[in-house]
């Protein structure tokens, strides 16, 4: 029998832009255990229920996250709007989709970028991120802020955004998504890129389903559940079908996310066709009470937003369950048995995002 | 989505929880809501897009069993209601003892 040994992985790493730590179980080169650590960074900002209203807490949500940061603000609002059965306007549903779609494709162009990065290919890291600039661009025209967004509100949004704008989206999106398909190329064709990702860290649908894993890490290992499909915001009223795959290796998940940015494309072009005139927030009256739990589809999977209200403007609790927070148990699956020089790109294939995980 | 929380005596969660999980139940998420005299937990399973969720009140110095027995990646949620809440409870298949977070002072959320 092999010695053991244990390799500390981070939380300082080339490939971990946020801290997490794991404690590799190691027997040669083979990893037989991780055991995962974080909490290196906790802000408590669900905390911040007691000293902020309900509608300050919107920006509380959004500020979770720098890339997820419309998601928490969409899907904390939503919980609300159940609360107080509040019934947003379809014009603000319709830009709330927009706006979730353009975070899905800047999203996962920041991921693919890290995930070139990873491989050492340089160009084309810097190909995904040059394009995800068209997003932020975008995001900046719509809503005035690259990162952090302030356009939620509980009842709507705060900002419209004019036809002769959805009409510029349009042609970009059509750009963009040229640009993409020469981008997507080295992923899902290269020799070299397959090699590092055939195979690696293999998670069965049951495996993956019962770990309670989120998004792509998710579907790519064939479990068709999107939440998108039960139709909040104006996902009701698009054409899309989940994107899955059989193979739960690492290839499956880059494949998956590639797709689903040429997806969020399409549901973004649908949402322009279809965006239906009108208000865009309407007046929230009286104080929430009673209890909800939203589920949304962000970028990196389901996140869950669990409000309890109790009849006055300060609510006894928000809890934000994030994707990375329920992918960490499926990564661990994934790193028993596979080779130390791997483990890097297993890490970065559930897509961590630990500003969410540290909420 | 079902809203509704069936109420659960913190002694049969465990029970709850291998009930849901023989039935094709997953864990979606735990967590807690600080109540006079004690704890609210919420324990959120899914199946396909259907929800089940169990509430269960918890008085202050009462332990409760883990369910990582039945979904072992519970774990990270129950250390997480451990460290920021002090709840207290047993048989955590993962049991960091309180060193998942790294926070300032101990139970911040209590």
């Amino acid at each position: 029998m092999s010695t053991r040994s244990v390799i500390p992985f981070g939380p300082q790493h080339p490939v971990l832009p946020e801290p997490i730590h794991l404690d590799l179980v190691m027997e040669d080169e083979k990893v037989v255990e991780a055991i995962p650590s974080i909490g290196f960074i906790h802000r408590g900002l669900e905390k911040l229920v007691d000293k902020k209203d309900f509608n300050e807490m919107v920006y509380v949500a959004e500020r979770i996250c720098g890339i997820c940061s419309l998601g928490h603000g969409l899907g904390y609002s939503e919980a609300l709007e159940h609360i107080m059965d509040i019934d947003v306007p379809a014009r603000a549903k319709y830009l709330r989709t927009i706006w979730s779609e353009l975070s899905r494709i800047h999203s996962h162009l920041l991921w693919l970028g890290l995930l070139a990065d990873a491989f050492g290919f340089e160009s084309l890291y810097m190909d995904c991120w040059r394009l995800r600039e068209d997003a932020l661009d975008m995001f900046e025209a719509s809503t005035g802020g690259r990162v952090i967004f302030s356009v939620m509100k509980i009842g709507g949004v705060r900002r419209d955004v004019s036809n002769e704008m959805l009409k510029d989206f349009y042609q970009r999106i059509l750009k963009m998504e040229e640009d993409l398909k020469a981008i997507a190329k080295p992923f899902l064709n290269d020799v070299a890129v397959q090699s590092r990702l055939r195979g690696v860290g293999v998670l069965t649908a049951e495996q993956a389903d019962m770990l309670g894993c989120a998004g792509p890490f998710l579907r790519a290992s064939g479990v068709n559940r999107d939440i998108r499909t039960t139709g909040y915001c104006a996902y009701g009223d698009v054409e899309f079908e989940p994107i899955l795959s059989n193979d739960g290796d690492s290839y499956a998940r880059t494949e998956c996310r590639i797709k689903e940015i040429f997806q969020a494309f399409d549901i973004i072009r649908q949402c322009i066709d279809k965006m239906p005139a009108g208000d865009i927030d309407v007046p929230v009256k009286g104080m929430p009470n009673g209890e909800y739990m939203m589920r949304i589809e962000q970028p990196r999977g389901e996140a869950l937003y669990y409000v309890k209200a109790n009849g006055t403007k300060f609510i006894d609790r928000l809890r934000v369950r994030t994707p990375t927070f329920s992918n960490i148990p499926g990564l661990v699956e994934t790193l028993k048995g596979c080779d130390l020089a791997d483990v890097p790109i297993l890490v970065l294939t559930i897509d961590p995002c630990i500003s969410c995980t540290e909420r | 989505m079902n809203m509704e929380f069936t109420p659960v005596t913190y002694e049969l969660i465990l029970d709850e929880a291998h009930r849901l999980k023989n039935e094709g139940y997953h864990l979606m998420q735990q967590c807690a809501t600080r109540i006079p005299d004690g704890f609210e937990l919420v324990y959120t399973f899914g199946k396909d897009y259907e929800v089940k969720q169990l509430k269960v009140t918890l008085p202050e110095d009462q332990e409760i069993s883990s369910i990582t027995s039945a979904f072992p990646c519970a774990f990270i949620h129950e250390n997480e209601m451990h460290d920021l809440f002090g709840v207290k409870i047993k048989m955590i298949n993962l049991d960091f003892e309180g060193k998942f977070y790294r926070t300032a002072i101990e139970t911040p959320f209590k």
